[in-house]
């Protein structure tokens, strides 16, 4: 199992040093995670590492293509109270 | 051998006008030891940064927090000009370009490490970068800024090198303020969200702090004002950093517009006025020295500030230079020489510690607009022109305010895609501002402008912004817009 980078990636680095597999590349148009190497951090880390810094929601997800960091997870508003949230910041 | 150089004579004292750029303030109210340790420290001393050049090198791209005003597809928004992405370079291809950079500018004096991350966060690269700059131009002094979360492990690692100052962000010591601000940190290898995390942040950073000041290191301070978050705190922080051995505090105006793209950004927060900082400045002043006339320079800047080479230096060029790294080593302590002398002879030593109160200023400040490609020089026609940069100036510096692009101000087709009405969105851009500055301008918008109050101004075409705005903002008080004793206008205050 191996987890892998989309197009949501903005190539800011902060996974490729984390990786335990040196799995993690520079690449364009995005970083690449190869699969072969990639074991989802099994064994070494509880979480795996580079969807646990990743700063991008949806930039990194499974096998099955479920984003690690859906939508909300990474700014900490759920996507139904975006608009509660967006007023409560706009009266700043 | 200096006068090739742009920065010590034609940024003259006239227009710093013995004040320091806003430096003034700054260095008087340091203890001697600290002053004499940042004298020649270009961002510091406001008369060494019209002697003095500074360079930045990105080699260090990850980061282990998330700010709300940060986008990570540009440079670490704590230290650069927002939206502005630096060639990462690798330690040595950053050793190469400071060892040309000092061959070529013999008044450079600092280097640091801003990003385009977290320093810290890149230890085996910053690290690498510092010892390689150590070895072939060991007579510059290095700096380096850091968000803190990995700071009390490399305290130890950052003594070992010719580090001449540390620069921490640090924007609360309340949790509940730093949660929203941060939305998570990495910490022990897992992602730490909100309350949780900011604790963790603000405890780091703190603990950094401490252990940087037991060491003799100097640190300075970042704090980002965020209107409706931090703004009733920072005074605190001011005060809580002073007590714990910081030497400079330097509050920057949270830069937030849509275009960059960040959380604040999107969500609609709001940046603070000039009259807001300027208010907590004045608040914190009481507290400890206030740094003024930072540039918020890009994590690439190389130069005077004020005046940014980087594009003379790109990896290309500096690979075809041949350099001779102790002829240059002479050559900048000849320099270096030279410019102390002038000083001394220019100023009775250092500027007396007992100007405790800044100077009263005796003009306004002015918003000014700015047509330009590059964000360095006034290089761009009016009409052509699809963004103005705007800058509130002062006699203390300048400061970018917003950066506006044009189809922002677009009311519906009817108004941007007729020919009579084209200058409308224009109008509406900068219907704030004194004055705007391009490299040249119909007939036709000088006039609408003129009528709309806005000063157009072609003269200074080509000049780098700050240089430019200086001038512009000088050319404006003579004309008297700007004394202090007239009642604000409103398209000044807006
Ligand atoms: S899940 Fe772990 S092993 Fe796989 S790429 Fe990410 S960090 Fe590397
Ligand atoms: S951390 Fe995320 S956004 Fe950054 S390089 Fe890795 S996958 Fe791309």
């Amino acid at each position: 199992m191996a987890l892998k980078i989309t197009a949501g990636c903005v190539n800011c680095w902060a996974c490729e040093p984390l990786c335990p597999s040196a799995a993690i590349e520079p690449a364009s148009p995005h970083f690449y995670i190869d699969p072969v190497a990639c074991c989802e951090c099994a064994g070494t880390y509880a979480e795996p590492q580079c969807a646990s810094i990743c700063p991008i929601e949806g930039a990194i997800v499974d096998a099955c293509g479920g984003a690690l960091n859906p939508p909300g997870s990474l700014t900490g508003i759920p996507p139904d109270l975006l608009e509660q949230a967006r007023a409560r910041i706009r009266a700043r | 051998m200096e006068s090739k150089q742009a920065g010590p004579e034609r940024i003259s004292p006239s227009n710093c006008a013995g004040r320091g750029c806003g430096g003034g303030d700054t260095l008087d109210r340091l203890p001697a030891a600290i002053r004499e340790r940042v004298h020649n420290h270009p961002c510091f001393s406001a008369d060494a940064h019209h002697h003095y050049a500074r360079m930045h090198v990105a080699v260090a791209p990850a980061c282990n927090i998330q700010c709300h005003y940060c986008n990570r597809k540009y440079d670490c928004a704590n230290e650069s000009r927002p939206g502005v992405v630096s060639e990462l370079l690798e330690p040595q291809q950053a050793a190469a370009k400071v060892a040309a950079v000092a061959a070529h500018i013999p008044q450079l004096a600092v280097v640091g490490i801003a990003g385009p991350g977290d320093p810290l966060a890149n230890p085996e690269r910053t690290f690498a970068t510092f010892r390689l700059i150590a070895e072939r131009t060991p007579d510059l002094r290095l700096c380096v800024s850091t968000n803190g979360l990995a700071l009390p492990e490399t305290v130890d690692t950052l003594c070992r090198y010719n580090i001449e100052h540390v620069t921490v962000t640090i924007n609360c010591l309340d949790p509940d303020i730093g949660a929203e601000i941060y939305p998570w940190v990495f910490w022990n290898n897992r992602r730490v969200r909100g309350r949780k995390g900011a604790e963790i942040l603000i405890e780091q950073q703190q603990l950094g702090l401490e252990r940087l000041v037991e060491r003799g290191m100097l640190v300075k301070v970042n704090s980002v004002l965020i209107p409706g978050v931090n703004d009733q705190h920072l005074t605190e922080v001011s005060r809580a950093v002073k007590a714990k051995g910081a030497f400079l505090h330097n509050l920057m105006p949270l830069i937030a517009a849509p275009e960059h793209g960040t959380f604040y950004g999107l969500m609609g927060q709001r940046a603070p006025r000039a009259s807001e900082l300027r208010a907590l400045q004045t608040a914190c002043a009481g507290e400890m020295a206030i740094m003024r006339h930072c540039k918020q320079c890009r994590a690439d800047a190389v130069g005077m500030l004020g005046d940014d080479r980087s594009a003379e230096f790109t990896r290309e060029r500096i690979a075809t230079l041949e350099i001779d790294d102790d002829a240059a080593l002479a050559r900048r302590a000849a320099t270096r020489e030279a410019i102390e002398r002038r000083r001394q002879a220019a100023t009775p030593a250092l500027v007396p510690v007992a100007t405790l109160s800044p100077p009263r200023p005796t003009t306004r400040a002015a918003r000014i607009a700015v047509a330009s490609s590059d964000g360095r020089r006034v290089d761009q026609h009016f009409g052509q022109a699809e963004r103005f940069l705007v800058y509130e100036v002062d006699e203390q510096g300048e400061r970018l305010l917003d950066d506006r692009p044009l189809a922002r101000y677009c009311n519906g087709a009817e108004h941007c895609d007729e020919d009579d009405d084209a200058l409308a969105p224009a109008l509406a851009a900068l219907a704030d501002c004194a004055m705007v500055l391009c490299a040249r301008i119909g007939l036709t918008p000088w006039e609408g402008l003129e009528a709309a109050g806005i000063r157009p101004n072609g003269e200074l075409a080509m000049s780098p912004i700050e240089q430019a705005l200086h001038a512009a903002h000088r050319e404006l008080a003579d004309l008297g817009a700007l004394s202090v004793d007239e009642p604000q206008c409103a398209t000044l205050s807006a």
